[in-house]
């Protein structure tokens, strides 16, 4: 079930190659150094203030690096708008759920569903048969399905988090940034969780940013540790939580 | 299963709307022409030309409710594209005076000749042609709205800061048309309009046929509207107006979207300007002031923000209510205006739309589908 680390350059979907931000003088990220793999599952940890959402916004293009290059199949993300690095098929899930609080689910994802994205086509749009399976069988994966008709804004929590994650689908990237999935969800909804990840890891990359120790481990990848804006440690869960660099800054007991 | 239904472009509401719009427009200006003076159904004159009004304002409000209601983008300047749209027919109408003007010159209108100017100014060129006004109607206000946007949506000015930068915006334009060597008339503005089209703008027939095209062209821009809100274009203007940045991420180009409402919600406004000006007469800088801006935002979350019809219900309301008020109560209007935006936000927060779908839903107990889709738990 472990996804074995890729370091083949040409297998390497996602580069990132001393990137740096810095905020008023504080450096966010400080010449990171990151490699993820074609098919891969990565999960990222960190102390607060390690720069793993703004390592996220760096690559989806919502924060302009100070240096350092980002690329993804080759094309540097770093001169472009987050709309176009959307299309090139990097999705992300924010930390706090963020779905369309007045829309159906159903139109969530509809809105998400990978289409020409211009105004005119939007004008002009209606949906195709194929669209509405691939809809329906989406909302099976997310197990939303009786709920497809229920305004977004309406769904519990852990629900909200799902639909997301759907919304994600639906854009099918070849990456999916998700910002803790876990966060605020019950045990048996963090289980569930685990397992939609590790399906969806199955035909695409996937970065994790998570707090939750149980739920990495559930997860059951390669994990790199974040301290400072730059890479403490990597490896597996196991290794990185015996060096004594990480326990130092992070895990310190 | 199949999913959803697709949502209607008229539901029942919405072709009640057009029936009060459409009907409003045939009746008004038929029992004012076709009823002796004396009949208890007779419409005077002056209130057609009022009632008249209240539509073109109704239109405006309608242009406000598309990019605030669906878009979030709250224009606190949308006078500007109602006063350029009243101009580019003002200038039609001015040109049709030829020698009747006082100072009888064919070509200049008698500000230019007042001024001492030679010639007519380029920009004056075309506007002889009815045609051509009436494309500038569209142009005018659709170009300006395109400009301004396109600088404002792309620095990715939102919230307040937009709402004051299109009130400087109409402001700006308040101060520039004021004065007279910008060539429209300056402080007097244009008026002592004659023809419109070869017929007469003061006889009754003309006013009534004005009176018709105002409600048409209410009932085409709402149905223009509710096609923009009812297909996928429109949903994505709502996810713009409550998660922005998540419309972003799913790869829309935001701005090309509030470009794109902006620029047609400006030209309505432009259209109301033009039917507005023929029927009260005058055009002058006035029309450009923030306050009207603003009145138009008041009126369209008095009626119901983001329904469109509500936005319009709301214009004639308000307005017919400050008409009737400055005649009973001249002092009185501003803080009937203060109270009535008080007591909407606190306790009618969808506006009188809401109020009224409320009812409908109560009496009928008909599903309300066109709105508020079922929850399915």
């Amino acid at each position: 079930m472990t996804a074995q680390p890729k370091h083949d350059l040409a297998e390497t979907l996602l580069f990132l190659e001393g990137v740096s931000v810095s905020f008023d003088g504080f450096k966010a990220l400080n010449q990171l150094d990151l490699a993820v793999g074609r098919g891969e599952m990565r999960a990222i940890i960190g102390p607060n203030g390690a720069g793993k959402t703004t390592m996220m916004d760096v690559i989806t293009g919502k924060t302009r690096p100070d240096e350092g290059r980002v690329l993804f199949n080759n094309i540097d993300l770093t001169r472009l708008d987050e709309a176009a690095i959307a299309n090139l098929g990097i999705g992300r899930k924010f930390q706090k759920p963020t779905v369309f609080e007045n829309h159906t689910v159903w139109d969530n994802l509809e809105l998400a569903l990978k289409a020409d994205r211009s105004p005119w086509a939007s004008l002009r749009w209606e949906l195709k048969s194929e669209s509405r399976d691939r809809i329906i069988d989406t909302l099976e994966r997310i197990n939303l399905k009786p709920a497809f008709a229920t305004l977004a804004g309406s769904l519990s929590h852990g629900q909200k988090q799902w639909l997301e994650i759907g919304m994600l689908l639906m854009q099918e990237p070849e990456l999916l940034l998700v910002d803790e999935p876990a966060a605020g969800m019950t045990d048996a909804e963090t289980e569930k969780t685990a397992t939609m990840l590790r399906d969806i890891a199955k035909t695409r990359s996937v970065v994790v940013v998570e707090h939750d120790m149980t739920f990495i481990r559930a997860l059951n990848v390669r994990v790199t540790v974040l301290h400072e804006g730059s890479v403490l440690a990597e490896g597996s869960l196991d290794t990185v939580q015996n060096n004594q660099r990480v326990i130092d800054v992070y895990l310190g007991r | 299963m199949t999913g959803p239904q697709p949502t209607p472009i008229l539901g029942r509401g919405s072709l009640l709307f057009l029936g009060i719009v459409l009907a409003t427009g045939i009746l008004v200006p038929s029992f004012n022409l076709f009823l002796p003076v004396g009949s208890a159904l007779h419409v005077p004159d002056y209130l057609v030309t009022l009632v008249g009004k209240y539509l073109c304002y109704a239109l405006l409000a309608l242009s406000v409710d598309l990019v605030w209601g669906f878009c979030g983008i709250l224009s606190l300047g949308h006078g500007a594209f109602f006063a350029l749209g009243g101009y580019a027919m003002g200038m039609y109408l001015m040109r049709q005076i030829g020698t009747r003007s006082v100072y009888g010159n064919p070509d200049l209108p008698d500000f230019m000749v007042f001024l001492n100017w030679k010639e007519l100014p380029w920009y004056w060129h075309g506007f002889e042609y009815f045609p051509f006004a009436a494309l500038m109607v569209l142009l005018a206000p659709g170009l300006l709205a395109f400009v301004f946007g396109w600088f404002a949506f792309r620095s990715r000015v939102t919230g307040v800061y937009l709402s004051i930068i299109t009130q400087a915006m109409t402001f700006a334009l308040l101060l520039a048309f004021f004065r007279n060597d910008m060539g429209f008339g300056g402080n007097n503005g244009l008026t002592d309009f004659k023809d419109i089209l070869g017929y007469p703008v003061q006889a009754p027939t003309t006013r009534g046929v004005l009176f018709f095209l105002s409600a048409l062209a209410l009932a085409l821009c709402f149905v223009t509207a509710r096609k923009i809100v009812s297909s996928k274009l429109g949903r994505i203007l709502v996810s713009i107006r409550d998660a922005e940045s998540r419309t972003r991420f799913l790869g829309y180009r935001v701005e090309h979207f509030k470009l794109f409402v902006f620029t047609v919600s400006a030209m309505m406004a432009g259209i109301a300007g033009a039917l507005y000006v023929p029927q009260v007469g005058i055009i002058n800088p006035s029309e450009f002031s923030p306050e009207n801006s603003i009145e138009t935002v008041i009126w369209t979350a008095f009626g119901g923000r983001g329904t469109l019809w509500g936005a319009a219900l709301g214009a004639v309301v308000i307005n017919a209510s400050k008409s009737w008020l400055t005649g009973v109560m001249p002092d009185a209007w501003l803080f009937m205006l203060g109270g009535l935006f008080i007591v909407v936000t606190l306790f009618m927060p969808k506006g009188l739309a809401g109020v009224l779908s409320g009812w409908r839903w109560q009496a009928g107990a008909k599903t309300p589908t066109e709105t508020v889709p079922q929850a399915a738990e």
